[in-house]
């Protein structure tokens, strides 16, 4: 049986990811000033120029901080499922693009770390009523030794 | 330029008030404020109050008195006191107005505030999926810095305890069991590495203060506080603020609080050696520590050691929070900065009781901080 996905916005991150193709979030970069944005922002805040171009972000960085959510955040906004489990969240370095906010695959902060590398992936984290799960990204710790 | 002094100040302890309107604990407010100055509510030309709950916050006229009298609604999230102050104050520098009076009243419901991203301008799916809270940024904030200057957790427990301490001897402060660092410590976690009693909850409370020219404040008092300086700053481009979703990479920007700081300081001709007590935004115990240091209080790492000497304590060298901060008063967002206006002013006078720090204070300070990456500083003197 097959479960379908959907993922939580459109054009958010590449979708969809397969084997050979992992997934890239979508931000963007000013024509004129060369800022990178995520989300994809038509404006640019930095220069005020109206001209930005897509830009697929590397999804290879590291962890500059982290906590944990360990209550279920307030309904709405919040639609992950009414059985809360504890996630953790950080801001994730990319090499001389931007640090970004997003969900870590790894809940323990004793199993996080400042420096760590971390690859995107793309995690369900609710269920419609129809079944259909909803994606959106995250980050995974990576092994150091990994290409 | 004329100079603008604090008159009076007026307190509706912070809580919970089930049945009480906010638009009546600021009339409250007010009237002890009044009170305070010594004068009546029809002298009052003018004035500027805050309320994140309340739409119309000017609407408490109808329980202070209908005098025609212009009174502005302002709001600057956590930082709205430092925006009524500042605005009240300067109705009197520039000559428009020479009584004034801000206001500042909420009434929160339980628990963390909720809202769509959007009235941010933030897209929907980062509430959708968990990212919008302010809470997270806060952990996210103290862990970053207790791994590059060396804060432990110990410490973030102390700033608790001691902050709920001084709300013990504040009778109108609202979490007034005193904690030790070991309670403190021993509370669950909400966002790692900050626990449940290392955070301010959101609550009810209205404060006000009545503001007059420098040139007429004998009329009414002996002991006029001086407004030396108010600032407000938003966010700049690199800073590691609340609410976003990302920030660029490059050489760290100071937060909004450093450039209001800086700005309050140079303004006032005061620096950061001449404050003898000051009140710093504690939305929870790692705030108090980062806002030390963005305050010029005391250098990056330096409160591990001064936190343990007790040097923030009622007696230290420089004591924070003394009527016990957020932490110990909750916060009502529109009142929360005149509170700390109303705790300097009752230090400054030497008026404060059980919890007047010693000697002859001159200088007070107080500084706030909020979404969406906003702070107000503003300094006061005998």
């Amino acid at each position: 049986m097959t479960t379908t996905q959907t993922p939580v916005a459109e054009d958010l991150f590449t979708w969809p990811a397969g084997p050979d193709d992992p997934p890239r979030l979508i931000g963007s970069e000013c024509a004129d000033c060369g800022l990178v944005s995520f989300p994809a922002a038509p404006d640019c805040v930095r220069c005020a120029s109206t001209d930005s171009k897509r830009r697929l972000l590397a999804g290879r960085g590291t962890l500059w901080t982290y906590t944990t959510q360990n209550f279920r955040p307030p309904s709405p906004p919040y639609d992950g499922p009414d059985s809360f489990e504890p996630y953790a969240v950080g801001y994730v370095e990319l090499p001389g693009e931007l640090l970004v906010e997003a969900r870590l695959t790894e809940p323990d902060p004793g199993k996080l770390r400042i420096g760590q590398p971390m690859r995107l992936t793309l995690v369900p984290y609710t269920v419609q009523d129809d079944g259909t799960e909803v994606v959106t990204f995250a980050f995974a710790p990576a092994e150091e030794e990994t290409p | 330029m004329t100079e603008a002094v604090i008159i009076g100040v007026g307190l509706h302890p912070f809580g919970r008030f089930p049945g009480k309107p906010a638009l009546d604990m600021g009339a409250d407010a007010v009237r002890l404020a009044l009170a305070d100055a010594g004068v009546n509510w029809p002298q009052i030309q003018g004035g500027y109050i805050g309320s994140y709950e309340v739409a119309n916050p000017d609407a408490i006229v109808g329980r202070l008195g209908l005098t025609g009298v212009p009174l502005r609604g302002v709001f600057n999230g956590c930082a709205t006191a430092g925006t009524a102050l500042a605005l009240a104050a300067r109705a009197i520098e520039t000559g428009e107005h020479d009584l004034t009076v801000a206001i500042g009243l909420d009434k929160h419901p339980r628990g963390a505030f909720a809202a769509d991203p959007s009235v941010a301008g933030i897209p929907s799916w980062y509430g959708q999926t968990g990212l919008f809270l302010t809470t997270h940024f806060f952990g996210m904030k103290i862990n970053r810095y207790m791994h590059e200057h060396g804060i432990s957790h110990e410490t973030l427990a102390r700033v608790a305890s001691k902050n709920f301490r001084n709300a013990a001897a504040n009778d109108k402060a609202w979490r007034r069991t005193p904690l030790t660092p070991e309670e403190v410590l021993a509370s669950p976690v909400l966002n790692y590495p900050l626990r449940q009693f290392m955070y301010c909850g959101p609550n009810e409370g209205a404060a006000a203060l009545v503001l007059c020219r420098a040139d007429q404040a004998h009329r009414y008092t002996g002991k006029p506080v001086r407004v030396r300086s108010t600032a407000l700053r938003s966010r700049r481009l690199g800073a590691f603020e609340v609410q976003s979703p990302s920030f660029p990479v490059g050489e760290p920007v100071d937060s909004p609080t450093v450039d209001a700081s800086r700005a309050a300081y140079e303004l006032a001709g005061i620096g950061p050696e001449d404050v003898d007590v000051a009140q710093l935004q504690d939305t929870d115990a790692g705030s108090e520590i980062i806002h030390m240091a963005e305050n010029g209080l005391c250098k990056d790492g330096e409160q591990e050691r001064l936190v343990a000497e007790g040097a923030t304590e009622i007696g230290g060298r420089i004591p924070v929070n003394t009527d016990g901060g957020l932490l110990g008063n909750g916060e009502p967002i529109g009142a929360s900065g005149l509170r700390q206006i109303h705790e300097i002013v009752l230090q400054l006078r030497g008026t404060a009781g059980t919890r007047q720090i010693p000697g002859t204070p001159r200088v007070g300070y107080t500084h706030l901080y909020g979404a969406p990456g906003a702070s107000a500083v503003t300094i006061l003197s005998t």
